[in-house]
C-alpha cells in the first residue's frame, strides 16, 4: 500500500502489454477497445490481440468462458500485441487462472476481489484461493472490490435496473487502468454518450463507474507508480486504428474505385471472416453489392457469375468454407475469369477452433483441388498491409485473369494497429479492358480463350457486348476457341497454358526484400502474420550481432523471382509458421535447400521469444552436413 | 444494332454440334426456346444461359448468345451474382431434376426464395441421364435402375410443390411433346419479374423411355391432364367432361359435368397472393388426378436485385455517392506532425495534481 501523503511517481517507459481478461460477458474486447483507441489517439504505437472464446456465452465464472484483450502500446515502432502482459486486470478468479500463465514474472495483478468467492473458485477449478495462499507470490497483486465499488457508485441513478447494475464495473476496470497510465477519459466518455444516447441511465453509469475507477486511483493510493508510454515517432500523415478485416473491406472498395467498377461480394458467415461481410455491407453507398449466400458454394458460384458479368467480384470465407467452395474455384480456373478469394484461416481441421488464429491452409489453397489447378496466393504481413495485399488481388487476378487468394487469418483480422490513412490521388488506377465489337473489324475473329501476348490473359469480354456471344464451360477445351474439346494435345496444351499464365505473373511481382546482411549465417522465412514477431526475434538476434537477416514472403504463388536466390545466400533457413511445417515443405520442394520449420499450432501467434530461441538453437548446432 | 434488326430462330443457334441422343425430348425444348427468343424484345448479346452438369446442362453451347456451362447443381448461384453485376441482362437457369433438385436443392430453393429476376427452366426427366441411368429425386418409387435394381425407395419430389414452398413468384409445366404449350409458357416465363421456374417434362428415350406416356400417348392423354388457363373452369378429358370441385375440406375431387352445376367447377387463378390454390393444383398427380399443366402462379413482387440497388440509391442518398478519400476515415483520426511528435489528436487534459 502506498503511504499517504507520499506522492504518486510517473515512470516514463517504452511499451507495456496490458491484458484485460474476463468473463465472456463482462465486456474485455469493449474495455480493450477503448483503452486502445484512446493510446491510438495520444499517438502510442498500437497492436492488440483479442482472445475470446467460441461461444457466445460460456457458462459464467469457468474457465471456457474467459474473454481476453491484450493491447500493447508503445512509443516505438512494434509489430506484435506483445509476448507477456506486464499488467493483467483479472475480473473473476477463472480470467485469473487462464491468464496467469502468460503473464510477465513480476508482472501487476488487479483483481476484482469480490468475484473470488467460493463458487466462483470452484469454477475456475482453485483449490484454495490464489490471494490468499502464496501462488501469486512472484507477482504485483492489487486487491479490488471493483463490484462493490462499482456498485457505490452508479447503485442510485434512476432507471438503473438492479440487472444493469454490474454491467458498468469493466468501465470501472478501464478507469482505473487510464489513471495508471495517466490516460484522459474524455475519448471513452465521448464515445460512451454516442453509443448510449438513447439509454441516459446506462450513459450516467458508465460515465460514473469510469470516474470512480480513475478517482479510486487517484485518491486511495494502492498504486504508488503511474506509467507514461510517450507518443511513438509514427510518419506524419493522418492515422486510425484499423483492424485487418476492416483493411481488407476498405481495400476492396478502393481496388473497385481504381479500377471504376462495381464491388460485388458474395460471402456465407463464417468466424472469423464475417466482418468483412459486415464492414462492406454498411458501405453500400460506394455502389458494393453484397450478398449473403445460401451457403459458401453458392458464395463463389455467385462471385464467378458477377465476375462473368464484368464487375469487380470476391468472396471471403475461412478453412471449413474453402473446403466447400474447391470445386466452384476450379470452375473459376477453367472459365479464367478475376475473383479474389480471401480465406481468414483458424485452427483446424473440420470446425477446429473458430476464434483462434492458424496458417493450416496454405496447402489446401496451392494444392486442395482436382486436377492442376494453379491459382495466384498473397498473404498480408499486418493488419494494414491487408489493405494493399486486397488492391494487389484484384490487380492480378484482372492482370492473369485468374482467382486470387488472399490469406489471412484470425489473428490478423481481429487484431489492430494505426494506419496512416492512404491518399487516393496517389494510387494508380486498375486499367481493366472488356473487348469491343470494334476490336474485330480487321478480319480478327474474337477467340474467347485467346492470349494476350504480354499478360496470358484471356479477353474479359463481358454479356451486353454486341456480336463477342460465347459460351464458356468447365469441360475440357480447344485452345483459342475455348469449345469442347477432349483431344488429348488440347488438354495437355490449356493445362499448360494455364499454369504459365499464373506463372508468368512473376515478372510484375516485387523481389524479395532481405531485411539485415544479403548473406549469413541465418535467414528466417515468413508469410502471412507471422511478420511481426520475425522481424522483432531476428532484429534482437541482430543486436546480438548474429549473423540473421529475414524476408517475409508476401506472395506464395508464385514466389518471388529472386526467392532461390536469396536462400542459397545463407547457411541455413528456419520457417517459422503456426502450421506443421507447409511452407517448409514448399520451399524445400521448389529449391532443394534443407529448411529447418518451426511450427507452432496452439491457436495462438507467436511469440517473440520462441523464434528467438530457436534462432539460437539453430546457430549453436553448428553446419554440420549442410553441403557433405 | 440487334435490337433493331428482327431476329429468327437461326440466329440463336451456335455453331456447335448438338449431341443429345436422337430422340431425346431435349431437342424439342432447345427448338422452341430459338424460336421465342426472337419475340421477347431482347438483343441476343443481352441473353445468358447458365446451366449446371448433365445432358441438359449442355444447353447454352448451343445457343448463340452469352452462356456458362457450369458445375453439378449451382447454375442458380452463378445467375444470381450474374445479375448482380447487370442487372438489364435476361438470364436463364438451364436445370435438370437431378442438377436442380439433388446436387442443387439448396440453390434453387434460395434462389425461388430471394426472386432473382431469371428464368429457371427444369428439365424432368426423372432419371439421372449424363451418368447414363441411375434414378433421380424425380423418380417415382420402385423405379428400377443399375443403383435400385429392386426398386427405388424414396418417395419422389414434387417440383411444381417444391417451387411454390420456395415462394415463387411464378410457377409453370408444361411439356416437351407440346410445342405450342411450351411456346406460351415460355413467353410468359421470360416477361415475367422476378424468378420464373418452369418444368419442363421431357423424355429420355435412352434411359426412361416412356415415363410420361400417360400423358403424351394419344389415346389418353386428354383424360390425363389438365390445361390450366387464367379464369377458365378446370374442365379436361377427351370429351371435356370431367371438371374438378372442390370438396370437404380443400380436397380437390374429379367430378363428371353430367352430374353437377358449372358454377361447381374450379375457376383457375394464377394470381392469387396466397399459394393455397396452387399448391393444391401441384399435389394433383396420377392415377387419381389429371396432372395440370400451364401456369400455377404469377404474382408480382419487388425482386432481389431491385431491392438491392434500391438499397445503394438509399445509401447514397443519405451519405452521398461514396468517395475514396472519406472512405478511410474512421471515428477516431490522430494527426502526427511533420515535427514527429505525434501528439496532435491528444483531446482533453489529463487530469492529475501530482
Ligand atoms: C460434383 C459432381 N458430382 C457428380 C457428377 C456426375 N453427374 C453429372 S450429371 C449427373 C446427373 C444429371 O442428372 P440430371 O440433372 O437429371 O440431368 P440429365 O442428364 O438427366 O439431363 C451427375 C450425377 C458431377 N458432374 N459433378
Ligand atoms: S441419355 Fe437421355 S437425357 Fe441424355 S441425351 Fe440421351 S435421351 Fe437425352
Amino acid at each position: 500500500m502506498a503511504e499517504p501523503g507520499k506522492p504518486v511517481q510517473i515512470k516514463v517507459v517504452d511499451d507495456v502489454v496490458i491484458r484485460f481478461a474476463g468473463d465472456s460477458g463482462d465486456g474485455m474486447q469493449l474495455t480493450g477497445t477503448q483503452f486502445t483507441n484512446t493510446a491510438a489517439i495520444i499517438g502510442n504505437d498500437i497492436s492488440t490481440l483479442p482472445d475470446y472464446p467460441a461461444e457466445i456465452r460460456a457458462p459464467a465464472g469457468t474457465l471456457a468462458g474467459v474473454s481476453g484483450f491484450q493491447v500493447h502500446l508503445a512509443s516505438a515502432d512494434i509489430h506484435t500485441p506483445g509476448d507477456e502482459p506486464h499488467v493483467l486486470i483479472a475480473m473473476n478468479p477463472a480470467a485469473l487462472k487462464a491468464s496467469l500463465r502468460n503473464l510477465a514474472p513480476g508482472g501487476t495483478i488487479i483483481v476484482n476481489t469480490d468475484e473470488f468467492t467460493r463458487g466462483n473458485l470452484r469454477k475456475a477449478e482453485y483449490e484454495s484461493n490464489p490471494l490468499e495462499d502464496d501462488s501469486l507470490q512472484n507477482y504485483m497483486v492489487h486487491t479490488v472490490p471493483i463490484t462493490t465499488l462499482n456498485r457505490n457508485a452508479v447503485e442510485d441513478i434512476e432507471g438503473l435496473f438492479a440487472k444493469g447494475i454490474n454491467r458498468s464495473r469493466n468501465f470501472f476496470a478501464l478507469g482505473l487502468t487510464f489513471w495508471m497510465y495517466d490516460r484522459s477519459l474524455d475519448n471513452t466518455i465521448a464515445w460512451i454518450e454516442k453509443k448510449f444516447q438513447k439509454r441516459p441511465e446506462i450513459v450516467e453509469a458508465n460515465r460514473r463507474a469510469l470516474q470512480a475507477g480513475y478517482n479510486y486511483g487517484n485518491t486511495t493510493r494502492t498504486f504508488q507508480i503511474r506509467y507514461r508510454v510517450k507518443p511513438a515517432h509514427l510518419p506524419p500523415g493522418i492515422y486510425r486504428k484499423i483492424t485487418g478485416s476492416e483493411a481488407i473491406a476498405l481495400g476492396m472498395v478502393t481496388a473497385s474505385e481504381l479500377a471504376d467498377k462495381p464491388l460485388v461480394y458474395c460471402s456465407y458467415p463464417i468466424t472469423p471472416a464475417s466482418d468483412i461481410l459486415h464492414n462492406l455491407a454498411s458501405l453500400k453507398h460506394f455502389d458494393v453489392r453484397t450478398f449473403q449466400a445460401e451457403d459458401e458454394i453458392a458464395a463463389m458460384g455467385a462471385a464467378i457469375g458477377a465476375a462473368f458479368g464484368g464487375a469487380f467480384a470476391a468472396t471471403g470465407t475461412s478453412g471449413p468454407g474453402v473446403a466447400l467452395k474447391s470445386e466452384a474455384i476450379n470452375l473459376a480456373v477453367a472459365l479464367e475469369l478475376p475473383v479474389v478469394i480471401v480465406d481468414v484461416q483458424r485452427g483446424g481441421p473440420s470446425t477446429g477452433l473458430p476464434t483462434k488464429v492458424e496458417q493450416s491452409d496454405l496447402l489446401q489453397v496451392m494444392y486442395g483441388r482436382n486436377g492442376e489447378s494453379p491459382v495466384v496466393v498473397l498473404a498480408p504481413s499486418t493488419p494494414s498491409d491487408c489493405f494493399d495485399i486486397t488492391i494487389e488481388a484484384f490487380r492480378l487476378a484482372v492482370r492473369g485473369m485468374s482467382p486470387v487468394f488472399v490469406l489471412a487469418d484470425g489473428y490478423l483480422a481481429n487484431s489492430a494497429e494505426p494506419w496512416a490513412l492512404p491518399d487516393p490521388e496517389s494510387m494508380e488506377p486498375i486499367a481493366v479492358k472488356h473487348p469491343k465489337p470494334e476490336d474485330f473489324q480487321n478480319g480478327s475473329k474474337f477467340l474467347p480463350y485467346g492470349r494476350d501476348p504480354e499478360t496470358m490473359g484471356r479477353p474479359w469480354a463481358i454479356p451486353g457486348t454486341p456480336q463477342l456471344e460465347h459460351r464458356v464451360g468447365g469441360l475440357g477445351k480447344q485452345p483459342g476457341t475455348g469449345n469442347v474439346s477432349h483431344m488429348p494435345e488440347d488438354h495437355q496444351q490449356m493445362v499448360a497454358e494455364r499454369a504459365a499464365k499464373v506463372a508468368s505473373l512473376v515478372d510484375v511481382i516485387p523481389d524479395l526484400k532481405v531485411i539485415g546482411e544479403d548473406t549469413g549465417d541465418l535467414l528466417v522465412i515468413g508469410w502471412g502474420s507471422t511478420y511481426g514477431a520475425i522481424l522483432q526475434a531476428v532484429q534482437r538476434a541482430q543486436r546480438d550481432g548474429k549473423r540473421v537477416s529475414a524476408a517475409h514472403l508476401r506472395y506464395l504463388n508464385p514466389f518471388p523471382g529472386n526467392l532461390g536466390d536469396v536462400m542459397a545466400r545463407f547457411d541455413r533457413i528456419l520457417v517459422p509458421e503456426m502450421n506443421m511445417g507447409q511452407l517448409a515443405m514448399l520451399l524445400q520442394a521448389r529449391y532443394l535447400q534443407e529448411i529447418n520449420s518451426l511450427p507452432k499450432v496452439q491457436g495462438q501467434p507467436f511469440k517473440i521469444s520462441e523464434i528467438r530461441n530457436k534462432i539460437d538453437e539453430i546457430l549453436s548446432q553448428g553446419l554440420g552436413t549442410v553441403g557433405d | 444494332m440487334s435490337d433493331t434488326i428482327k431476329l429468327n430462330r437461326k440466329d440463336f443457334r451456335s455453331d456447335q454440334t448438338v449431341r443429345w441422343c436422337p430422340g431425346c425430348g431435349d431437342y424439342a425444348i432447345l427448338a422452341q426456346v430459338q424460336k421465342v427468343l426472337p419475340d421477347i424484345g431482347v438483343p441476343k448479346e443481352n441473353i445468358v444461359f447458365i446451366s449446371g452438369i448433365g445432358c441438359s446442362s449442355r444447353f447454352p453451347y448451343y445457343m448463340n448468345t452469352y452462356g456458362i456451362h457450369s458445375i453439378h447443381g449451382r447454375a442458380p448461384t452463378l445467375a444470381a451474382g450474374l445479375k448482380l453485376a447487370n442487372p438489364d441482362l435476361t438470364v436463364f437457369v438451364i436445370t435438370g431434376d437431378g442438377d436442380g433438385l439433388s446436387i442443387g436443392g439448396n440453390h434453387l430453393l434460395h434462389a425461388c426464395r430471394r426472386n432473382v429476376d431469371i428464368n429457371i427452366l427444369l428439365f424432368n426427366n426423372r432419371i439421372y441421364g449424363l451418368t447414363k441411368g441411375q434414378y433421380s429425386p424425380t423418380s417415382l418409387p420402385g423405379t428400377r435402375t443399375k443403383t435400385s435394381p429392386m426398386g427405388s425407395l424414396e418417395q419422389a419430389f414434387n417440383p411444381i410443390s417444391v417451387a411454390l414452398a420456395a415462394e415463387a413468384t411464378f410457377v409453370a409445366r408444361t411439356i416437351d411433346r407440346e410445342q405450342r404449350h411450351m411456346g406460351e409458357i415460355l413467353r410468359r416465363a421470360a416477361a415475367h419479374r422476378g424468378t420464373s421456374f418452369v418444368e419442363i417434362l421431357t423424355n429420355c428415350l435412352i434411359f426412361n423411355d416412356g415415363t410420361f406416356s400417360d400423358v403424351t400417348d394419344r389415346e389418353i392423354r386428354d383424360d390425363n391432364r389438365l390445361r390450366l388457363e387464367q379464369g377458365q373452369p378446370m374442365i379436361f378429358g377427351q370429351d371435356n367432361d370431367k371438371g374438378i370441385r372442390m370438396s370437404g375440406c380443400f380436397e380437390p375431387e374429379v367430378v363428371s359435368l353430367d352430374d353437377v352445376d358449372a358454377e361447381d367447377i374450379l375457376v383457375h387463378n394464377d394470381k392469387l397472393e396466397g399459394s393455397q390454390l396452387a399448391y393444391m393444383l401441384s399435389r394433383m398427380t396420377r392415377p387419381d388426378f389429371p396432372v395440370p399443366f400451364g401456369v400455377f402462379r404469377d404474382v408480382d413482387h419487388l425482386t432481389y436485385e431491385e431491392g438491392v440497388f434500391q438499397q445503394v440509391e438509399r445509401a447514397q442518398a443519405a451519405r452521398g455517392v461514396g468517395e475514396l478519400k472519406d472512405l478511410y476515415v474512421a471515428s477516431d483520426t490522430w494527426m502526427v506532425d511533420d515535427d514527429r511528435n505525434g501528439h496532435n489528436g491528444h483531446k482533453g487534459a489529463i487530469h492529475d495534481e501530482d
